[in-house]
């Protein structure tokens, strides 16, 4: 595909600097031509030292890694990023009135607002959360919302991820580096900061603890352990909230009461963020072989004397069957028309939308309707017949399993390659936490590019890389 | 705080100065060796320094006979070898990676340099030229490590547990380096307190950087005794076996008041400090040098057990 048909937010498509890049385009064209280089080594090395590496699932040589950043800062004006936020604040409430819903009362089922086998027979669909109403009946209490754009005015979202939305330690970190790297930069440019993330993220926290928990509530993060490909993460955020980064070992459960095992002895914990899937949580509740959970959770969470941040049963709203129905949710729950529109979808399941999707696989990026992290997808025009082929016997075999949607012309944002400055496709993760004291956006978020040149596949896990997100004034 | 970021912090700080004190029974057995042939006779150092490590059985079951380079190899980097100084390295980077938090940003990229830049070193072959180098490389990760940690982190259980680790392990290297000379049996034909006997006990106190200020205690020249008087009952030697002692001691009477409660290591603590208090040099020798040298490192095993059992689990 040749570049110029796409929307090149810095250029526009006429050339143009756009509104917000003027600075940077105009720093950019005086700086010396190893300036970028220079600084691009800078980065790197600043990276490896403070250890921000992620661990690549089925790779067993080079397991840890750094993601690759890009200079060049993503912009997005004041005003592009009001209407943004103004749409992810009524995409997360409507995500949280819907869970709640599809545990409770289940109007949008009985109302014909979404299928009900799509719900019912969801494997993240979690039974022991029917009836059960988390504290302050907030599900998603962090949500990663990945947006993306292809003209200057039309931002769809691409996905909802309401279980553990991961990332945004690159979005604090991208900052940090940005700081240093170029100083003169933030100097002269009014940039939004995002440093107060870690201390909202503990404000919703303890917003949503249990009732009965004291009034400063203790809150820990439970991570997998150190060979998670995002333990980095969890430990960068425990430490800027200044909390205890616990493993399922540490804790225990007695008389449906969640303690960790300290020095001290026991202490009682009220609030788990925690950053391990469901089905992890708690072997006497769901997979009896995990090792990662804690035995008995589950039942002090149903009795109330914890939070689990997110709520445990999140993900089926999350679910891309479930994504294509979400304008209608919207509309369901807030009386509004959506904001943020999404990409439009065909759901394999409905036999006209199949029938068009097996004719068309040469334009379409089709996606499995679980799946995540940019595996087990096809994007048609860059697939070779034969995997075509191979995908639609895939498809017609389960057609329920995938969605599809066209090949968007994805946004691009000038990046700092061998050959230089150059386009690359770029998406945007916003990070929205919603807590009993209301919903908070850190401005910004985690950009996501694209580094093979025409490339739309923006996932760590295949070869993307980040760059820091500017929203000016 | 955590029982397990508590044991993380002991052990990742004893694994950084086990790495240094291999470093220097590798740094003592090269000295030796350097001297002439028909000057040192037959004698052994690099059987003493597998002895030192504590890694005779492991080294044996693969070597025969030990060599300069069969030594070198077992003790830097050896895949067989559990305790190898690159072990150790990786130990506490893992250990460390697991408690970030609890550390402070400077201990953590003192530890994560240093293992980026083992990955660079290749360890095969460390011959004459490259080993000093890469010994002071090692010396210097824990040195800056240590350095780190005592003025950098909050005085909070974190930093009493670090402290612990540190000095649980330099009791028990000390110890061990003393006892080197047990192991090093001097050849028939070569007196007690001859040119090769002073050139060995010179050696253990190059390698806890303690020749200079030796003499600087003594004013005299060095003398079995002495060496022993000065590593294990010198209250002016940061390494001796009464130093670390009692800063063990200070440490877990830190915890015991942070924490309202003592316990057994504690009293052991308390024990250990009551013999070497009483004890006088020359009578340690009478003893048998060698035997005090044994009770004192099951005592500080046994220590080392009480403070897991009460902090660590």
């Amino acid at each position: 595909m040749a570049g110029g048909t796409f929307f090149d937010e810095m250029g526009g498509f006429d050339g143009s600097v756009r509104d917000g890049y003027k600075v940077l385009a105009k720093w950019l064209e005086q700086a010396p031509p190893d300036l970028l280089a220079n600084r691009k080594a800078e980065a790197e090395h600043f990276f490896r030292r403070i250890g921000i590496t992620f661990n690549v699932y089925g790779d067993d040589q080079g397991t840890e890694r750094l993601i690759p950043f890009d200079l060049v800062p993503r912009i997005l004006t004041s005003k592009e990023w009001q209407r943004l936020s103004r749409g992810l604040e009524q995409r997360v409430n409507a995500l949280n009135a819907f869970i709640g819903d599809v545990y409770g009362e289940q109007r949008t089922i009985r109302e014909g607002i979404v299928p009900e086998d799509l719900v019912m027979t969801n494997p993240c669909f979690r039974p022991e959360m029917t009836r059960f109403r988390p504290a302050r009946d907030i599900y998603v209490q962090i949500a990663g919302i990945d947006i993306v754009r292809v003209d200057a005015d039309t931002f769809y979202v691409l996905e909802d991820n309401a279980r553990t939305p991961s990332g945004v330690s690159y979005m604090l970190e991208n900052r940090e580096a940005m700081l240093r790297l170029f100083p003169e930069l933030f100097a002269t440019m009014r940039i939004a900061p995002v440093d107060n993330y870690a201390d909202a993220l503990l404000s919703t926290l303890k917003s949503v603890a249990p009732v009965s928990a004291p009034a400063d509530p203790t809150v820990v993060l439970l991570t997998p352990g150190q060979f998670n490909s995002a333990y980095y993460e969890h430990s960068f955020l425990a430490d800027k909230m200044g909390i205890e980064l616990v493993e399922g070992r540490d804790l225990f459960v007695r008389a449906n009461v969640v303690y960790m095992r300290t020095t001290e002895g026991p202490r009682r914990v009220d609030v788990i963020y925690r950053r391990i899937d469901d089905e992890y949580l708690d072997p006497l509740a769901f997979n009896p072989t995990s090792m990662l959970g804690v035995p008995g959770l589950m039942s002090a969470y149903r009795a109330g004397n914890v939070t689990i941040s997110n709520a445990v049963g999140t993900g089926v709203a999350d679910d891309k069957a479930i994504y294509s129905y979400m304008p209608e949710i919207v509309k369901f729950f807030t009386d509004e028309e959506p904001i943020l529109n999404n990409v439009p979808t065909w759901r394999c399941r409905e036999p006209d939308a199949l029938k068009y999707v097996l004719e068309h696989l040469d334009e379409l990026v089709v996606k499995e309707v679980h799946g995540s992290g940019g595996y087990g997808m096809l994007v048609g025009p860059h697939a070779t017949k034969a995997e075509r082929q191979a995908f639609a016997a895939k498809i017609a075999a389960s057609p329920d399993g995938f969605i599809a949607q066209p090949t968007l012309s994805l946004s691009t944002v000038p990046c700092f390659v061998e050959s230089g400055l150059a386009p690359r496709h770029v998406d945007l993760r916003p990070y929205v936490l919603c807590g009993a004291d209301g919903v908070r956006t850190v401005p910004g978020g985690l950009t996501r590019v694209a580094l093979k040149q025409g490339s739309l596949v923006v996932n760590s896990s295949q070869g993307g890389g980040t760059k820091d997100t500017w929203v000016v004034e | 705080m955590l029982s397990r970021t508590a044991d993380n912090m002991f052990w990742l700080s004893r694994y950084i100065e086990r790495a240094e004190n291999l470093a220097r029974i590798l740094d003592v057995a090269s000295r030796m060796a350097t001297l002439p042939s028909a000057y040192a006779g037959s004698s052994n150092e690099w059987e003493s320094a597998i002895a030192t490590a504590a890694c005779q059985d492991a080294f044996h079951s693969f070597y025969d006979k030990a060599t300069r380079d069969n030594v070198v190899e077992f003790i830097v980097a050896s895949p067989d070898n559990p305790s190898s100084i690159k072990s150790c390295i990786d130990i506490a980077r893992s250990n460390a990676r697991a408690v970030r938090t609890a550390m402070t940003g400077e201990m953590w990229e003192i530890i994560n340099d240093a293992w980026h830049e083992m990955q660079k070193i290749n360890l095969r072959k460390l011959d004459a030229a490259r080993l000093p180098r890469f010994l002071t490389f090692v010396k210097e990760a824990s040195l800056r490590f240590d350095g780190a940690a005592y003025r950098t982190m909050l005085r909070t259980d974190h930093y009493w547990f670090q402290r612990l680790g540190t000095f649980v392990e330099r009791a028990d290297n000390t110890a061990r380096l003393l006892d080197v000379k047990y192991h090093v049996l001097l050849p028939e034909t070569e007196a007690i307190g001859g040119g090769l006997d002073y050139f060995q006990w010179s050696s253990i106190l190059r390698a806890v950087s303690a020749q200079t200020s030796f003499h600087w205690v003594y004013r005299e020249s060095v003398k079995p005794w002495l060496v022993a008087d000065f590593l294990i009952l010198s209250r002016k030697q940061p390494r001796s076996l009464i130093s670390t002692c009692i800063q063990i001691n200070d440490v877990l009477d830190r915890l015991s008041e942070t924490y309202g409660r003592r316990g057994t290591s504690q009293r052991l603590a308390r024990q250990i400090y009551a013999i070497l208090d009483g004890a006088e040099a020359e009578a340690l020798f009478q003893g048998g040098l060698h035997e005090f040298l044994a009770d004192f490192i099951a005592r500080n095993n046994e220590l080392g057990q009480a403070i897991s059992q009460q902090y660590l689990q």
